[in-house]
This record gives structure tokens, C-alpha cells and sequence, in this order.
């Protein structure tokens, strides 16, 4: 089981790493002027948020293959969909970030002369971010649970090595909670990691 | 310096400014007036651009700042605005929200900005405060700090749209004060402001306006005594 925990924690620090990238991109794009950016960064949040990711999964491993003809590598399409479905929930965070800023922020940084680019660089991400950083912890626990899916899909990860461990030891109830304990235990860490970075952002106080 | 031709401002149904025309010429004074609600401020953010006109013209130093092929960015290099909410950049020290914009924007070295916006800062009496972050600053601090930033671009034109109307009665000396000196520099300036002790003293010119409508516009001694317009006079004798 350990070694399930490895890739358990692979692929949740990987596609959470892509995620962090890929969920501002769109983010940026889901609040831009342009509707012919906009509109498709609207249509893949929704889309992502409105289907389950087991579904997803199947569709980047078993669905896309057959009209893209590429060849599915179940590590790769795990990633991908992990990374594909986190994404839309970061952008969803960094959204809700910058548009907490208030737009007097926006105006003066405008009113200076500096273009919109400049002034979302240098001004409004710098204070978004701070305040983007607690949910995107609640993402990454969310993530980590989460990424218990792509067993279906032949991954050894925590999930998967429990369950072969029930088929081979037929005690379901040790390998089954067992494997529920581990997850519990990162996930619990990992927020009170998380309640400390938020204690002293708050200390810190420059909301 | 600033020319406005027929400005119209619509908010959907709402139609704020009315056909505004108005003329300042350069190192002048004015001064707008007007009950709330008249588009005292409305007009101000039209002359940057921070609020698309709806029609009518706007020149800034003989450009037109609606022909197509003018780059807005450029022109707001050379008009400051001060906020009445200050809108200093929170995560950043009073030296860095000085320095940010000449950085980034004008491409000033770093130590050419932080020379400029310490000289900025001793101007407004704030040499002090350099490595301080703005909570850590009194309103009339903070808006001290908000005119140093804004004059850091080297401005032609300053717009002040009531820059002391979120302060504490007994800060808004200091920052009339910065602003007084800044006029009699030959700064010219736009200012939407209820301080009549500073528009009769400072002013060259008064501006009333009332329902998105310029009503009356005269030098401080003549609109103060002598006002033409019936709805000049009811609100002036509501104000003094």
C-alpha cells in the first residue's frame, strides 16, 4: 500500500502543480472582454463542473483515443484528466480572487498609465492571490480524495493497491479501511499545514 | 489644455451628463460644484477615459481622445487622479507605490524612481513614511501618499475627484494644503470638491453643476457673491 500512496501523491502534486498554471490562464480568459475568449472559457468550466469526473476520465482514456486516434497511456490520461477537471475549479478560485479586489484598485492602476496586462501583474494578482490561497488548499485536499479514480482506469494508486489487497487477503473490511485511514491521514495534515499558512497570512494583515 | 464639447454620459436608461462643455487652459484652476447625483464625478472619470463618454469630445493637450487611432494608456501617463477612496495598492510600501507606475510604465530606472519619490515625498510632508504600508497610514496620509503617486508620472493635468470627502474633519487641512501648493506650482488641476474655503481661495474658476448640466460658471469673488442662476443660489445658501 505504501507504494500506492507514492502515486496517489504523484499524481495529485503534478496535476495540482499544472492546475495552479492552467486555472489562471483560464480564469483570465473567463473574465476577459473578448467573448471569443470568454465564452469557451465559460463553456469549459461548466462543462467540467457539471460532469462527474469518473466521466471524465473515461472520456480522455477510452472516448477521445477513438476519434483523435492517439494511443491511450493510462498514466497520462489520468493526469490529464486530473489536471483537466482541478483546472476548472482553480479558475473558478482565482476568479472569485481578483473579483474580491475592489475595482478602485483596477482604476488607480489604470489611472497611472498602465495597460490592463500590467495593471492584473502588478496590482490585482499580487493581492488576489493571497486571498486565493485557503481555497486552493480545500482544493488540493478535494483533489487528493478525489484522485482515487483513476484506479478505474488501471492506476496502482492508494485505491487500487487496497483493492487488490482485499482480493488477495478476502478481509475487504482491513484493505478498505486501511486505505481510508491513509487518506485521512494526508488530508488531515495537509489542512492543518493549511490553517497555518492562512494564521499567518492573517497575521501578516494587508488584506 | 483640456477641451470638452457636448459630452453626453448615459448609464443604460440613466443619462448623467447632458451635453457638458467646458474649457481649462493650462496652469488653471477649477473648481466643480454640485449637489449629488448632478455628474460631478462622472465627468471627471470621462476626461481619463475611466468612463466612456456615450458621445461629444474631449481634446487633452490638442488630442482627441476619441479618434480612433490614440493610444488611451499614453494620455493617462499625463493626467493624475486622485481618488476619494485614496485606492493606494495595499501590498505595497508608500515608497513602492510611488515608484510602480514611472517603473513599469515609463521604464524609469529603479534608483531614478525611488530618488523621484522620495524628493515626492518630502514635498508632501511624508519623507518619513517611506518604508510604511498603507493601513499603517492616517486617511490624510494615505491621500498625501495617492497625490505623490499620481505626480510621480509627471503629470500635465491633475483630476481630484473629492479627495477629502472620506476624511476625518481634522485631516482634511493637511491634504487642501498639499493641494494648494501643487496650484500655485502652476499644476493645472480639475477638482470635484465641497470645500468651499479652498475653492474661493485656490480657484480660478468655479464650475456648478446640476442634472449633468454645467448651470453657472464664474471666478471664485464673482460666483460667491454675486451668483446669476436661481439654482446656483438655492444651493449655495443650503452649503454656506
Amino acid at each position: 500500500m505504501v507504494r500506492g500512496v507514492g502515486i496517489t501523491i504523484e499524481f495529485t502534486l503534478i496535476s495540482f502543480l499544472l492546475a495552479i498554471v492552467l486555472g489562471l490562464v483560464i480564469a483570465l480568459g473567463r473574465i476577459s472582454k473578448n467573448k471569443f475568449i470568454r465564452i469557451p472559457c465559460q463553456v469549459y468550466i461548466d462543462f467540467i463542473r457539471g460532469t462527474p469526473l469518473l466521466a471524465q476520465i473515461y472520456l480522455v482514456h477510452f472516448g477521445l483515443p477513438q476519434i483523435l486516434g492517439y494511443k491511450p497511456v493510462g498514466f497520462i490520461d489520468a493526469l490529464i484528466a486530473l489536471t483537466l477537471n482541478s483546472s476548472a475549479y482553480m479558475a473558478e478560485i482565482y476568479r472569485g480572487g481578483i473579483e474580491s479586489i475592489e475595482a478602485g484598485q483596477m482604476e488607480a492602476a489604470r489611472s497611472l498609465g498602465m495597460t490592463y496586462g500590467q495593471a492584473m501583474r502588478y496590482v490585482i494578482l499580487p493581492q488576489a492571490i493571497r486571498r486565493v490561497i485557503p481555497p486552493m488548499g480545500n482544493e488540493f485536499i478535494t483533489l487528493l480524495k478525489e484522485s482515487s479514480l483513476v484506479s478505474v482506469i488501471g492506476m496502482e494508486d492508494l485505491m487500487m493497491r487496497a483493492k487488490i489487497m482485499a482480493g488477495r487477503s478476502f478481509r475487504p473490511f482491513e484493505a478498505y479501511f486501511t486505505s481510508a485511514l491513509i487518506y485521512l491521514a494526508m488530508t488531515f495534515t495537509f489542512s492543518r499545514l493549511l490553517g497555518r499558512v492562512e494564521g499567518r497570512l492573517k497575521a501578516s494583515g494587508q488584506s | 489644455m483640456v477641451k470638452v464639447k457636448q459630452l453626453h454620459k448615459r448609464f443604460g436608461d440613466l443619462h448623467v451628463l447632458r451635453g457638458i462643455d467646458l474649457e481649462v487652459k493650462k496652469g488653471e484652476v477649477v473648481v466643480i460644484i454640485g449637489p449629488s447625483g448632478s455628474g460631478k464625478s462622472t465627468f471627471l472619470r470621462c476626461i481619463n477615459h475611466l468612463e466612456q463618454p456615450s458621445s461629444g469630445e474631449i481634446h487633452i493637450d490638442g488630442v482627441n481622445l476619441d479618434d480612433g487611432s490614440v493610444d488611451i494608456n499614453l494620455i493617462r501617463q499625463s493626467v493624475g487622479m486622485v481618488f476619494q477612496q485614496f485606492n493606494l495598492f495595499p501590498h505595497l510600501t508608500v515608497l513602492q507605490n510611488i515608484c510602480l507606475a514611472p517603473v513599469k510604465v515609463l521604464k524609469m530606472p529603479e534608483a531614478q524612481a525611488e530618488e523621484l519619490a522620495r524628493q515626492l515625498l518630502r514635498k508632501v510632508g511624508l519623507a518619513d513614511k517611506e518604508p510604511a504600508y498603507p493601513h499603517q497610514l492616517s486617511g490624510g496620509q494615505q491621500q498625501r501618499v495617492a497625490i505623490a503617486r499620481a505626480l510621480a508620472m509627471k503629470p500635465k493635468l491633475m483630476l481630484f475627484d473629492e479627495p477629502t470627502s472620506a476624511l476625518d474633519p481634522e485631516m482634511i487641512g493637511e491634504v487642501l494644503m498639499v493641494m494648494k501648493e501643487l496650484a500655485l506650482d502652476g499644476m493645472t488641476m480639475l477638482v470635484v470638491s465641497h470645500e468651499m474655503g479652498f475653492a474661493r481661495e485656490v480657484a480660478d474658476r468655479i464650475v456648478f453643476m446640476d442634472a449633468g448640466l454645467i448651470i453657472e460658471e464664474g471666478e471664485p469673488s464673482e460666483f460667491f457673491t454675486n451668483p446669476k442662476h436661481e439654482r446656483t443660489k438655492t444651493f449655495l445658501s443650503k452649503i454656506l
